[in-house]
């Protein structure tokens, strides 16, 4: 076994192989760039190699650095980790010529399946199921018609040059065939001077299914079964599970088998991952293989028992791997969510800064559940523009799906993190949404239940209710405390009343609260609810039990109330005496200032460029100016016309987020 | 007997409408509450006690003896605050629109008179149109009347103002003589000339929003001390205010029960101040952690954003913050930011209200605009306001302290009790390219040697041992402890005595 080895990594994956190998009793390096001097993996790591600059492509994918950080520390193996020179066919090609062992499979199955178009030559002749279609040139519409006929419909007819869209035609018989190709041809024509036409199956409601493999030296390869990656935006996994709700036993090992099949075919070892994309009649087509550890291969650790990071450290060191197919069983079930620094609310832009809180979820193991968070930040720790906005990765198991998305629901509630905009309330609201919960997603889940991005949610009348008694309880508390001030006026002190009226969510309730040791009961006009808390005044994070249910919610002020966040939801609550709730219902109701005068930064970033000067007349949607955040330039355009009467920044400038860019007249 | 009873009932039931029901819909339509539900907002519930409820004014020009109504255009009593007792007026818009007579003035010099004798804050709740113009003169004196127990009373009990409508012409005088004042969004405006004599005097065309609205006076007169969105929210947060500030200058500040470690540690403080020194950073996130329960009642928020001043607890008891924001100006001290801490400085010593200040600040901010402005004087206040105060004061300085700005910003030098800094402190002269630029003027045509010597005076003066050699600094703390170590340096502190020579008063560069 190695003594020690290097991973040329960073974040969450970095701090996750250390984990491992540290229980291996293996030492590990770690290198960073300049941005990541303070970094969660380099104070974890035994060793840390500094490699560059802040970007990527100066350090972390810089074959020479690694090179020489594990010649520095004689590291006699390499982790990659998933991204950066996890699939780079040379950076395993020059560890082989030092002799170093790479924790991957051999360079020639990394080339292997890094071509989109060899890869499913190579998966069509080693027995996959691939998306059946026409690659070729399609002279008439009549080719055409009797290709899709072929095929099976319903097909996707496409531009060879197309994209967005454009020149694509879905086809559901032969006359939509004829139709869709002669209008598909004339469009690319049209669009892009070429009139290359191709056919393929279309996928119906489809879904992301992937294998997980697991290849030694000696020619033993496993699948340990599949992972559902169908809750996706724009191509970005969000939430995993392990197993898939929709598999049946004789898909997966079907699927499965097709895999091995595939590693097999390519000489793989290591851990690898076959994509499959899978119709609502379980027919599954090769996509590509991920010759590297997945992002979401916890949840196949949680279903399986097995450390991935641990089998791909023992097959580099040529250890044979140490259980067969038939040891290989689905217990229960996990449920993996992304946590990204991105704003739901401002249509998921990237945000950057530091984390001046950041605590996770306690994580636990017992025999009904496990909660398990992969991270590579820390509270104080900062969150920069050079690398993924990914920061945490959180998974609950559980004996069931229903029990898993539970505990997922109250770790997500239980999970504390300010100073930058992140995803939290979006994951909890799919994990409240009941197609979510139903199992019946597609990789459209996002896109067709969010179409207009994220709002927010509402809560539920039942759970409402849950949080109004807390509130009222927690307020409670809080008043009394106010009333124990010193310097009161002997024997005419404020008496704490019981009636109180909470609002939140556009709703009143009155209640009347009995409190006794154990906690309170809060009478509402139809029935009482019973609230136990250890809760005292100040905590950012309250844990009730309510009707003997859990409620955990994120504590904030505001002017004379709660900000309470749970769920999803972002409530305003106020309680007060029932006349103080009488006089607040005089009070007008404020509409929020006009912006559309307007352009505001959208997220914090550096401006690149400015389009347009003071004075010029501008079209709706015309490019006004470029801010650059996570390395992601970001085009800003104007909502209406209108005429820009002031600029307020200049290239080079860094802007905070709702930073005035420009006015409008 | 029955019938003498009913009667005072009867009185009470009149008095308790004011202008009548039409005139109270009226303000109801307008946003805003009456004065007598601005008063049962404010104080604890059913803990007000009225005086002067059937005063009446005496004018009898112009027709007024036909309408007497009881009160006179403002309520008047007392009550308390989380059981601490208070005094409070508040004046009643629908009684002649708010305005000022003889007798409405008196019944506010009652209840200012009785706050300084039994040692409680006021509370002026200020809704009037102005003077009432039937009394010409008389109400004029009024006012003064009002003006004069203001002075009397400041620095012996501490006076808030709410501007819950119009204050105009000599009546803003009363507010602005007070310790604070908030303001409501909206409905609420102040200023000595409103727009229609600006109009005619200067030909400017202005709102009366944009000339005195609450946005006016908290960003950018300073008049204000803060906005609120709305009456309820005005009232809520002038009770949480008030839980901060002890009832006069003959008591301490008010201690209350708090659930938060005094020896809470904070290993997120250790990364606060970046790697690059010209990158700013949130001070308030290092007030939030230091405080009880991260609770902080910031004043004049929306001003001089490069201080920050407010009120915390430690322990339950209250602390004064004035803290230098890295994120606006590079936290340096300037005319407007000189002003607002003075200005806090001084109302937390008159109250024996301990004061913590952190520091990280570059100087003072030059140009012409500053010195023509007089940042040498106002500047000097903020100087004068630290060297004057004899509560306990704590100083931690987090990254910067350049210059003369080292001096101002609570320094040992001014009888700072303790004085702490972190280890990333910079206590010099000056940054290390300034200095390097004088001290080696000959070699500045010499990048190579240049960036030698401000490696040199780095390596030598940014840092924070220079200044703990001499004793200037009393320890360097680690970031994390700096809430216990704080917390602990005011609790050796609660027995302190220091006192300024006999003087009238001083002369502080007004």
């Amino acid at each position: 076994m190695f003594k020690k080895i290097l991973i040329a990594n960073r974040g969450e994956i970095a701090c996750r192989v250390i984990k491992t190998a540290r229980k291996m009793g293996i030492a590990t390096v770690a290198v960073y760039s300049d941005a990541d001097r303070n970094a969660l993996h380099v104070q974890m790591a035994d060793e840390a190699v500094h490699i560059g600059p802040a970007p990527a492509n100066q350090s972390y994918i810089v074959i020479d650095r690694i090179m020489e950080a594990i010649r520095q520390t004689g590291a006699e193996a390499v982790h990659p980790g998933y991204g950066f020179l996890s699939e780079n066919m040379k950076f395993a090609q020059a560890l082989e010529a030092e002799g170093i062992a790479f924790i991957g499979p051999p360079a020639t199955a990394i080339e292997a399946m890094g071509d989109k178009i060899t890869s499913k030559k190579l998966a069509a002749e080693a027995g996959v199921s691939t998306v059946p279609g026409y690659m070729g040139l399609i002279a008439d519409a009549d080719e055409a018609v009797r290709i899709s006929a072929e095929i099976g419909y319903p097909v996707m007819i496409k531009a060879s040059a197309g994209g967005g869209g454009k020149g694509m035609r879905i086809a559901w018989s032969d006359e939509e065939a004829r139709e869709g190709f002669d209008s598909s041809r004339s469009e690319a024509a049209s669009s892009f001077g070429d009139d290359r036409i191709f056919i393929e199956k279309f996928v119906t409601q489809p879904r992301h299914i992937e294998i997980q493999v697991l290849a030694d030296k000696h020619g033993n390869t496993v699948y340990l079964h599949e992972r559902e990656c169908s809750i996706q935006r724009r191509n970005q996994k969000v939430i995993e599970e392990a197993p898939s709700p929709f598999l049946d036993e004789a898909t997966r090992r079907a699927m499965g088998e097709q895999a091995c099949a595939l590693a097999r075919a390519v000489g793989y070892t290591s851990a690898g991952t076959v994509e499959f994309i899978v119709d609502g009649n379980r027919n599954f087509y090769f996509l590509e293989m991920n010759t590297r550890l997945q992002v979401e291969h916890p949840v196949t650790e949680l279903i399986t028992g097995i450390d991935l990071v641990e089998q791909m450290i023992r097959v580099a060191a040529g250890e044979p791997l140490p259980f067969a197919q038939d040891d290989l069983k689905i217990n229960g079930w996990a449920v993996e969510s992304r946590l990204y620094a991105e704003d739901p609310y401002r249509n998921f832009l990237p945000s950057i800064g530091r984390l001046t809180r950041y605590r996770p979820p306690a994580e636990e193991v017992t025999d009904s559940r496990v909660v398990r968070n992969d991270t590579g930040v820390y509270e104080g720790g900062e969150i920069s523009m050079y690398y993924d906005p990914m920061i945490a990765k959180l998974c609950t198991w559980a004996a069931d799906r229903e029990a898993a998305i539970i505990a997922m629901r109250e770790a997500l509630d239980g999970f504390e993190v300010e100073g930058i905009g992140h995803n939290l309330p979006f994951l909890s609201a799919v994990m409240d949404h009941p197609r979510f919960v139903s199992g019946e997603i597609t990789t459209a889940f996002i896109a067709e239940e969010y179409p207009e991005g994220f709002q927010g949610v509402s809560l539920p009348d039942d759970l409402l209710r849950r949080v109004a008694a807390s509130a009222v309880a927690m307020h409670r508390v809080a008043e009394i405390r106010r009333a124990r001030i010193s310097g009161r006026m002997d024997n005419h002190e404020r008496h704490v009343g019981t009636d109180w009226v909470v609002s939140l969510q556009g709703q009143e309730f009155p209640v009347r609260v009995a409190a006794d040791r154990g906690g309170a009961t809060v009478n509402f006009a139809d029935g009482a609810v019973r609230v136990e808390s250890e809760w005292t005044p100040g905590q950012p994070l309250a844990r009730l039990s309510v009707d003997g249910q859990a409620v955990v919610m994120k504590v904030g002020k505001i002017p004379s109330g709660f900000l309470l966040r749970l769920r999803g939801a972002e409530l305003k609550v106020h309680v007060r005496t029932p006349r103080a709730a009488e006089l607040a219902r005089l009070m007008p109701e404020k509409l929020p200032p006009d912006t559309s005068k307007f352009l505001l930064c959208p997220m914090p970033g550096l401006v690149v460029k400015i389009n347009v000067a003071e004075g010029d007349e501008v079209q709706e949607g015309q490019a006004l100016a470029t801010v650059e955040a996570m390395k992601m330039e970001n085009i800003l355009r104007a909502s209406r016309k209108g005429v820009v009467s002031k600029i307020n920044a200049v290239p080079g400038a860094s802007l905070k987020v709702d930073d005035v860019i420009m006015e409008f007249a | 007997m029955k019938d003498i009873l009913q009667e005072l009932e009867d009185r009470r039931e009149a008095a308790r409408l004011g202008g009548g029901q039409r005139r109270i819909d009226a303000q109801h339509a307008r946003g805003k509450l009456t004065a007598r539900e601005r008063i049962e907002l404010l104080l604890d519930e059913g803990s007000f006690e009225e005086f002067d409820m059937f005063v009446a004014h005496r004018c009898t020009d112009f027709g007024m003896q036909a309408e007497r109504p009881w009160g006179d255009g403002v309520v008047t009593g007392w009550g308390t605050v989380n059981g601490r007792l208070v005094y409070v007026f508040s004046q009643d818009f629908t009684v002649f629109g708010g305005s000022l007579s003889e007798t409405h003035a008196q019944k506010i010099c009652k209840i200012m008179d009785m706050a300084v004798q039994n040692g409680a804050p006021v509370i002026g709740i200020n809704d009037s149109g102005g003077a009432r113009i039937q009394e010409g003169v008389a109400s004029l004196a009024g006012y003064a009347d009002v003006f004069q127990r203001n002075v009397m009373a400041s620095g012996v009990i501490p006076q808030i103002s709410l501007i819950m409508g119009p204050c105009a012409g000599g009546a803003v005088y009363s507010p602005a003589m007070t310790d604070f004042i908030f303001m409501v969004r909206d409905t609420s405006y102040m200023f000595v000339t409103g727009p229609d004599v600006v109009k005619t005097v200067t030909n400017e065309i202005v709102t009366a929003e944009e000339l005195g609205g609450a946005r006016t006076h908290t960003s950018k007169s300073s008049v204000a001390d803060g906005a609120f969105e709305n009456d309820v929210e005005a009232l809520a947060e002038t009770r949480r205010l008030i839980d901060f500030l002890p009832l006069s200058n003959r008591e301490k500040p008010p201690v209350r029960p708090f659930f938060d470690d005094p020896a809470r540690l904070e290993p997120s403080l250790d990364t606060l101040i970046p790697e690059n020194p010209n990158q700013p950073y949130d001070m308030k996130e290092l007030i939030l952690k230091v405080a009880d329960e991260g609770d902080f009642f910031e004043i004049q928020k929306d001003f001089a954003g490069n201080i920050i001043t407010g009120f915390i607890r430690l322990e339950g008891s209250t602390v004064g913050v004035v803290a230098n924001q890295p994120m606006v100006l590079a936290g340096c001290l300037d005319i407007d930011s000189s002003r607002k801490a003075a200005r806090f400085v001084r109302f937390c010593d008159a109250f024996e209200i301990p004061i913590l200040t952190f520091v990280d600040v570059p100087g003072f901010l030059p140009g012409t605009g500053q010195e023509y402005g007089g940042v040498i004087k106002h500047g000097a206040k903020l100087l004068f306001a630290y060297g004057e105060a004899t509560v306990p004061k704590v100083t931690v300085i987090t990254r910067k302290a350049y210059g003369g700005a080292y001096d101002v910003m609570s320094s040992k030098h001014l009888r700072g009790d303790f004085n702490y800094a972190w280890p990333t402190a910079e206590i010099a002269v000056m940054g290390a390219k300034g200095a390097v630029e004088i001290l080696y003027r000959n070699e500045l045509d010499d990048p190579d040697k240049i960036a030698a010597r401000t490696k040199e005076y780095e390596a030598r003066f940014a840092n924070p041992f220079v200044a703990a050699e001499k004793g200037f600094i009393d320890e360097v703390i680690m970031p994390h402890s700096t809430r216990r170590r704080v917390a602990r340096a005011f609790a050796s502190l609660r027995g302190k005595k220091l006192t300024n020579p006999w003087k009238k008063h001083d002369n502080i560069p007004l």
